[in-house]
């Protein structure tokens, strides 16, 4: 029997970024605010840091900071005819777990999306008329603009210290940076980064092709900094252990280092670490939260009551925390009806690896997690789709971010597989050799989607998310395009060799690609078609917001955190200026 | 771990007596014996001797007589030493995977083991009930009595060996349960990891494999450097045991040749 603790305001299901600055937001409101955290208390100091920090094999292969699959795993398969399976170790992709979720371990790339990814459903219409996307996709639109979101990508930005040069500043373009982008009203709070050698030998390539080349938008920060929190971050210093690791220098932005300081020092907002939150408990009308069910790290069970309920976990739990709870009616792609696990996307990653003569020593471990150079020529919609048969795209850059050798050893194509040929291609290449990324976009179909798991069950007895996904046509044509172009680069650069190798089917969760997970209880302005109205609040049960890249309708040729922080100030901003003064309905159905 | 400590006991003491040294390990076959060098000057060194008679005993704490027979040898072949850089073996790789399957990894950790089990399509990943531990106890098994009457594996010659390792990974052996090319991937992937992985767990002995590619390990800012491009970074790997006051920065200072 669970324990009925004492109600509070408001409770976040996760303490990462989202559950981190919407918990520090609403205490300073003067809201009591609990936040949930299933996994582990963790800080610069003492955990993250020096010589343990810089483990290849405990963080990058055995995944330390990810969630645990013994107790939580996914199931996964192409389509809807076969048997999904459990993911047994995570490969694919890697959610996160512990304090600050998947922002300790992230790269800090720090993208918005195109102004025409919020109305993308309008904007392709009118620009190539109503019969030009394949009807297998279900793009919709958001529900918010760009021009309303600005302000909150600003926001989130200035929070980071991200590191950048703008290229858009209120209309007008500037050199050196991305002259696709949307609008920005100021420039970033930072300087860019140092350009590494492997990003100066793609801009060369980039710009004797008449592309813009600019420094990747970076929340790993190029000099030290202090936030409008007043917490201090300091300048990276090129580690090359970034993404899957924890920060130990205060360069990356974390909650650990943005927000939750400042969270932590209000007495309306408590943590609690080490629980697993079950469910949001609905009353009998199905229509209103009345708090969570959880289970702390020995296994006691407790309810908290709660007026206001924030999902703040990663896409995928969140997706899955609604099944559980029975909020939102569940998807079928046999009718094409319902909203929750609607809409799921993933993100379609390719490369081309361009190969140097041993004269040119690339220092591959010089790195940091979002350094590096960049295209936007080839994203979104900033080329005319006309004469092609898809939507969507993806930017292009040399953003490598480390040399640790269990993972990056890369060989030409006909190298052996193993043995001595294996062997001398790799202390012949190693140093020598440039990774190209194509970052694509991934479009919604009416047969990829998230539900339950019929068979499979976490530690805690609750049924697994199941996810059915495989490329669509668009996608595969778009990745094809796009990666011949960077092949195109690659050459360009100089390269002796240059191996591409464009996004194939089936989709698999056997090599890693991207954690992008998208969608699957997503915004809009219709509750057919979405789970969340435009202010992230669930149309079903109004005090309920599900804060993360769930919202989603589809996911851009982007890393998708800018978007969710900038989401989540939005989101805030209508809590604080609408929803509290008057809880209920912030549109109507 | 031991040869680290090891060697920072020899470095303090100068000497060190055959009580302090695992089991049959000879105080001239210990690796603080080898030159540190750096990689800038790794063509003018004569490479280690190669693996064989020469090779020291690891003191097995997972591995049977017949499992790291296989091993050894096994291993000796996916990454073999050449005339610049020792192989797999003289890396430590086989005292790697021991220690791995004898821990939390050899146990299951981090693998979701609930069934039902059922094999899925290639896209679907690991699907058997085995353990890490479970499952190469098990393929071996199978593999040595396949051998049993025949060559065991590390008595074969090297293309032997060669095109059994091969047979093993096209797949069309069952061995108790695991097909040959599931132990083929596991054995593959540990022995990159115990080639490449920082010294603390037991392989990249010396920092073999570091010094070969050019790796310099744990260094905590490359600061300075990140903006001299094409810069050749002469100097010494550096392992996490190393790192003994909690940072190692790369000094700036150190001479760095531009190409």
């Amino acid at each position: 029997m669970a324990e009925r603790l004492k109600p509070v305001n408001v409770v976040t299901v996760g303490v990462g970024m989202t559950g981190g600055i919407m918990g520090k937001e609403l205490a300073a409101a003067g809201l009591k605010v609990v936040g949930l955290e299933r996994g582990p208390m963790r800080d610069t100091v003492p955990d993250f840091q020096s010589p343990a920090a810089h483990d290849e094999l405990r963080f990058a292969i055995r995944k330390a900071l990810m969630q645990d699959n013994v107790k939580e795993a996914v199931t996964c398969r192409n389509s809807s005819d076969q048997t999904a399976l459990p993911m047994r170790r995570w490969q694919g992709f890697l959610p996160g777990t512990g304090l600050g979720g998947a922002l300790v371990h992230w790269n800090g790339q720090t993208y918005r999306f195109q102004p025409a990814d919020f109305t993308y459903k309008t904007h392709l219409e009118q620009r190539y008329g109503k019969s030009f996307v394949d009807p297998e996709l279900t793009i919709q639109d958001w529900g918010v603009s760009y021009e309303e979101l600005e302000p909150h990508y600003d926001r989130f930005e200035y929070l980071c210290g991200t590191s950048g040069k703008a290229g858009n500043l209120n209309g007008k373009i500037q050199p050196g940076g991305n002259p696709h982008e949307g609008f920005r009203s100021r420039e970033y709070p930072t300087r860019p980064m140092k350009e590494p050698y492997y990003g100066a030998l793609f801009r060369k390539g980039a710009e004797s092709l008449g592309y813009h080349p600019f420094p990747q938008p970076a929340s790993t920060l190029s000099q030290p900094y202090t936030n409008p929190e007043g917490l201090k971050l300091q300048q990276c210093v090129f580690c090359g252990f970034c993404e899957r690791f924890a920060c130990e220098h205060f360069a990356k932005a974390s909650p650990q280092t943005i927000v939750l300081p400042a969270a932590l020092k209000n007495p309306n907002y408590e943590l609690r670490t080490g629980c697993q939150v079950l469910r949001v408990n609905l009353d009998s009308t199905g229509k209103n939260a009345t708090g969570v069910t959880y289970v702390d790290a020995a296994g006691r069970e407790f309810e908290q009551p709660a007026d206001l309920v924030l999902i703040t976990a990663y896409a995928l739990n969140n997706v899955r925390m609604l099944l559980n709870s029975r909020i939102g009616k569940p998807y079928d792609p046999s009718t094409g009806e319902g909203v929750v696990g609607r809409n799921y996307a993933y993100q379609t990653v390719s490369g081309a690896t361009v190969f140097y003569d041993d004269t040119v020593n690339i220092n591959p471990f010089m790195a940091s997690g979002s350094s590096g150079t960049v295209i936007d020529e080839f994203s979104v919609d900033n080329f005319d789709h006309g004469p092609h048969k898809f939507i969507g795209g993806a930017y292009v850059g040399a953003i490598m971010t480390n040399g640790r050798p269990i993972e990056f050893h890369p060989t030409p194509p006909g190298t052996p597989a193993w043995g001595l040929g294996w062997k001398q291609a790799v202390a012949q290449h190693y140093n020598h050799s440039v990774v190209l990324t194509v970052h694509g976009s991934s479009h919604p179909t009416r047969r990829n989607y998230l539900d339950l798991d019929p068979t499979y069950k976490d530690a805690w007895g609750l049924p697994l998310l199941r996810v059915t996904f495989d490329f669509p046509d668009n996608d595969i044509r778009m990745s094809k395009f796009v990666t011949d172009k960077a092949a195109e680069i690659g050459r360009a650069m100089g390269g002796k060799i240059v191996a591409a190798a464009p996004r194939t089917r089936p989709w698999t969760t056997t090599v890693y690609q991207t954690t992008h997970n998208t969608g699957g209880a997503v915004m809009g302005s219709d509750p057919k078609t979405s789970v969340v109205n435009r202010y992230l609040q669930c149309w079903d049960v109004p005090n309920v917001f599900v804060v993360g890249a769930s919202a989603y309708p589809h996911n851009s040729s982007y890393n998708p955190t800018d978007t969710l922080g900038a989401l989540s100030y939005w989101a805030l901003d209508a809590i604080k200026s609408k929803y509290l003064k008057s809880p209920g309905p912030l549109v109507q159905a | 771990m031991a040869d680290i400590s090891r060697r920072a006991v020899i470095k303090a003491t100068g000497a060190v007596g055959a009580a302090m040294l695992p089991v049959g390990l000879a105080i001239n076959e210990a690796p603080a014996q080898e030159h540190r060098h750096t990689a800038a000057t790794e063509d003018n060194v004569p490479a280690p001797p190669p693996a064989g008679s020469q090779a020291q005993p690891t003191p097995y704490l997972f591995f049977n007589a017949e499992e790291a027979a296989f091993i050894e040898a096994a291993v000796a072949r996916l990454i073999p030493a050449d005339d610049k850089w020792g192989g797999a073996r003289e890396a430590g790789v086989p005292n790697y995977i021991d220690k791995q399957l004898n821990g939390a990894w050899g146990a299951g950790e981090r693998l979701y083991r609930s069934g039902p089990w059922q094999a899925g399509t290639p896209s679907q990943g690991y699907q058997l009930p085995f353990t890490p531990a479970e499952l190469l106890r098990t393929a071996l098994a199978a593999i040595n009595a396949e051998l049993k009457d025949k060559t065991p594996f590390a008595n074969m010659s090297a293309s032997e060996q060669d095109a059994y390792l091969h047979s093993l990974e096209a797949g069309g052996k069952d061995l108790g349960g695991i097909p040959s090319n599931v132990f083929f991937n596991d054995l593959w992937e540990a022995t990159v990891e115990g080639f490449f992985s920082d010294p603390v767990y037991g392989g990249n002995r010396d920092m073999l494999a570091w010094r070969m590619i050019g790796f310099p390990g744990a260094y905590a800012s490359y600061y300075d450097l990140v903006d001299q491009h094409g810069i050749a970074v002469a100097r010494a790997p550096t392992s996490l045991a190393e790192d003994v006051h909690g940072h190692v920065h790369m000094d700036a200072a150190i001479p760095a040749n531009l190409p």
